[in-house]
């Protein structure tokens, strides 16, 4: 069906939602400008209500004859959690996009791709991309544990998938850097790896790979307000100069990206965070294991 | 009203509004400027010369009709009076708020000198007001629909002007908007204090009475690119503004606590956050604010951070309250409002803590030497005058660029090295067939009103343009 992309008809409804577990909700948005015009590694911008904050996610998938989008989102502040509350037929004030630049899709040969947490939903578009450019696809996924892995037979849809989780309750016991480091030392090291997760993992990442000199690209997750490369507030340093992630990024090389500066700059509203989060939580059955 | 004044009777005092106390609306988000009541309004309007020559209207960038409205207005006509405004200008609820009135037509108006100028812009936000108040607004009648499509990128000043327009000489218009609010630097930059956002949202939805299209959260140039545009629409007008920050390229701009006036002024106004937890995004300023820049943004980014309750405020300027290119209104306001002032400052390196928090700014003295390529004095820094400021937070607040996403992404649209682009005067076009632009992203940060005057030149050359082979 040939949606018209100007109509505002239905916009923004969830035409399906899943729980894939206690705090993870995949959300299918009736959005068929965005599902028009999304390539792989494009995000969102959603906002939940009027007063909402404005919360950019990466699309996972999307189907320009539904007219839909997919998005994977975890509850971590109140916003998320306010999101994973919705259910289907509500529906997102806001869904601004695609935002950002998409990956670019060559063939490299074998690309790896490292996921963590939530991230691996983000992972799952790119290398599916890859996929259908004529790549090998290896991926690896980490999870705190078991119920925090997700999509793994999608990803494994797409090839060889190494399952790691920090307590061993399910693949390996063990860091996504150690299942890397293995590959490597296998001679089975990859031609590009991409990676997306926590910045701490993704730091890491690009230290294992810099040895090897495996060109490598990361997902920056900075603060971000307007997506829409006006407020700089998600200025990122890459090889020593400033980049807005919104618009020029989220993908930026790894090697050249300054994680220390973006660890600190995450951290500008935590406090804050974790406060709206507390007093929503007082109001609502409490979903992520808060008091 | 009872025994008016007889008009005209220019000897009366000019009436120069009355504001929110300084001590109540340091503390508050409401407007500062009350505006007049109507005995208020007839009394100014009283003054009126209704000079035949009309330097008043000359002197208006959209040339509203001020002798006219204002002697309706005077005949306790408001309701008309909205009208005569609105046969040149849509807008006067907003350009009576935050038009600079004293360097257009009040600056012209003959009485200035001997008894001060008729109060021409506190009139127009008055008319406005008691219009929209009383249902006393209708939208202006639209011509026959054509078959023209048009579509305005951004919903900013000059992209109204430009809906407005085109929207009354009978074509379909649809305005594009990126962010989730209409109304694009009267949503996100100009305070709710100096522009409430009712009066914004009355007005894009005056346009949509008249058939106007408005669509969110749509990014010209990454949502859809002006060339996938141009095959829905025979003209696209670029308005998308000058919202690319400029940093101060100082060591520790990327300190947490250290905003662009963009940011935060996005952060209070569109987003809400002065009203965190009750809306969802939070701000951080801690218990000492530095604001550096000189200009209206700056203002307006010094006057939120003091309503959010800090203990200091300082606002760096490098050149002197003579230089500054902020309107003299909104100067004085921030003094009575307690903004301290350090005039001849310039910060050169901004330092934090092990958790990369601003902690303190090293400013440096200034004094003025010779004029420089903008005729004002360059501010030179002295020698072994450096010193410390305590600092949690700091808005740059030292201009604007245009916003640069669609040149990017627009091959074959002309852009001079700063980002604007080019256009051709008269016109407003473009160096691509049928795409026009103005506003900020042709002129860099401009004002509100330059922005509509721009729009108004281009909605007559487009309309030209589509008249051009048909009957």
């Amino acid at each position: 069906m040939k949606h018209d992309i100007y109509s505002t008809e239905g916009l923004y409804k969830i035409v399906e939602k899943t729980d894939i577990s206690e705090t993870i909700s995949k959300h299918v948005i009736f959005a068929p400008l965005i599902a028009a015009k999304a390539k792989a590694g494009h995000f969102v911008i959603l906002r939940s209500r009027e007063g909402g904050e404005r919360i950019p996610v990466t699309l996972v998938d999307w189907s320009p004859e539904n007219g839909t989008v997919t998005v994977i989102i975890q509850s971590i502040g109140k916003s998320t959690t306010e999101m994973n509350a919705f259910k289907q037929g509500d529906s997102f004030s806001d869904v601004a996009g695609p935002l950002g630049t998409p990956v670019e899709i060559k063939k490299w040969g074998t690309v790896l791709g490292v996921g963590g947490g939530v991230g691996i939903a983000e992972l799952y578009p790119i290398a599916k991309a890859y996929k259908q450019a004529g790549n090998k696809i290896v991926s690896i996924l980490g999870a705190r544990n078991k119920g925090l892995l997700i999509l793994e037979r999608e990803m494994a849809e797409l090839g060889e998938i190494i399952v790691t989780t920090d307590d061993g309750s399910a693949g390996k016991k063990g860091l996504v850097t150690d299942a890397m480091n293995d590959l490597y030392a296998a001679g089975k090291g990859p031609d590009a790896i991409f990676t997306i997760g926590p910045i701490i993992m993704m730091k890491f990442v690009a230290q294992a790979s810099l040895p090897h000199r495996t060109p490598t690209f990361a997902s920056l997750n900075p603060v971000m307000l307007d997506g829409t490369g006006m407020c700089g507030g998600c200025r990122v340093e890459i090889g020593g100069k400033p980049k807005f992630a919104c618009v020029d990024g989220p993908m930026f090389d790894a090697h050249q990206t300054n994680f220390d500066l973006l660890l600190k700059r995450t951290a500008a509203y935590r406090g804050q965070e974790k406060d709206s989060l507390e007093r929503y939580a007082k109001g609502h059955q409490c979903r992520i294991g808060l008091h | 009203m009872e025994n008016k004044p007889k008009k005209p009777t220019p000897s009366i005092k000019q009436n120069l509004g009355r504001h929110q106390d300084p001590l109540a609306r340091r503390s508050n988000f409401d407007e500062v400027a009350l505006g007049f009541g109507p005995e208020e309004a007839l009394t100014e309007a009283a003054r009126c010369l209704g000079c035949k020559t009309k330097p008043c209207e000359l002197a208006c960038p959209v040339n509203v009709k001020i002798p006219e409205f204002i002697d309706l207005l005077y005949k306790e006509d408001t309701g008309a009076a909205a009208s005569k405004i609105f046969e040149t200008s849509l807008f006067p609820a907003i350009c009576g708020r935050v038009c600079p009135q004293e360097t257009y037509c009040e600056a012209a108006c003959v009485l200035k000198d001997k008894f001060g100028p008729v109060s021409i812009g506190r009139l127009e936000r008055f008319t406005a007001d008691y219009a929209r108040n009383n249902g006393l607004i209708t939208p202006p009648p639209c011509a026959p629909d054509t078959d023209k499509k048009v579509a305005c990128v951004g919903s900013g000043p000059t992209s109204l002007a430009v809906a407005a327009e085109l929207r009354k000489l009978g074509h379909a218009v649809t305005v594009f908007e990126a962010l989730h609010e209409f109304g694009g630097v009267l949503s996100y930059g100009i305070p709710t204090f100096r522009l409430p956002r009712e009066v914004v949202r009355f007005e894009v939805d005056m346009l949509r009475r008249m058939g106007v299209r408005f669509l969110k959260n749509v990014l010209v140039g990454k949502s859809l690119t002006i060339e996938e545009l141009k095959k829905d629409f025979d003209i696209i007008y670029i308005g998308s503004g000058a919202g690319l920050p400029s940093p101060m390229n100082a060591p520790g701009e990327d300190l947490v606590g250290v905003y662009s006036s963009n940011e935060f002024l996005t952060r209070i106004n569109l987003m809400g956050a002065y009203k965190f937890p009750e809306n969802d995004t939070p701000y951080y300023i801690g218990e000492k604010v530095v604001v550096v820049g000189g200009g209206n943004t700056a203002m307006d980014s010094a006057r939120c951070a003091q309503r959010l309750g800090p203990k200091s405020v300082s606002l760096l300027y490098r050149r002197t309250r003579a230089e500054m290119p902020a309107r003299g209104e909104e100067v004085e306001n921030a003094m009575e409002e307690g903004i301290n002032f350090e005039f001849l400052t310039a910060p050169v390196e901004l330092e934090g803590d092990e958790q990369g928090r601003l902690k303190r700014v090293k400013c440096v003295r200034m004094a003025l030497g010779e004029p420089d390529a903008s005729g004002r004095r360059k501010p030179l820094p002295q020698p072994g005058s450096e010193f410390y400021i305590e600092a949690d937070s700091l808005v740059v607040a030292i201009g604007q660029s245009p916003n640069p996403v669609i040149q990017q992404t627009t091959p074959g649209l002309s852009a001079n090295k700063w980002g604007g682009i080019i256009v051709d005067e008269a016109t407003a076009k473009t160096s691509l067939d049928g795409i026009y632009a103005g506003g900020d992203v042709v002129r860099g940060g401009a004002t509100v009103l330059l922005a509509m005057k721009d729009g108004k030149a281009a909605a007559r050359a487009i309309h030209e343009k589509l008249s051009a082979g048909t009957k």
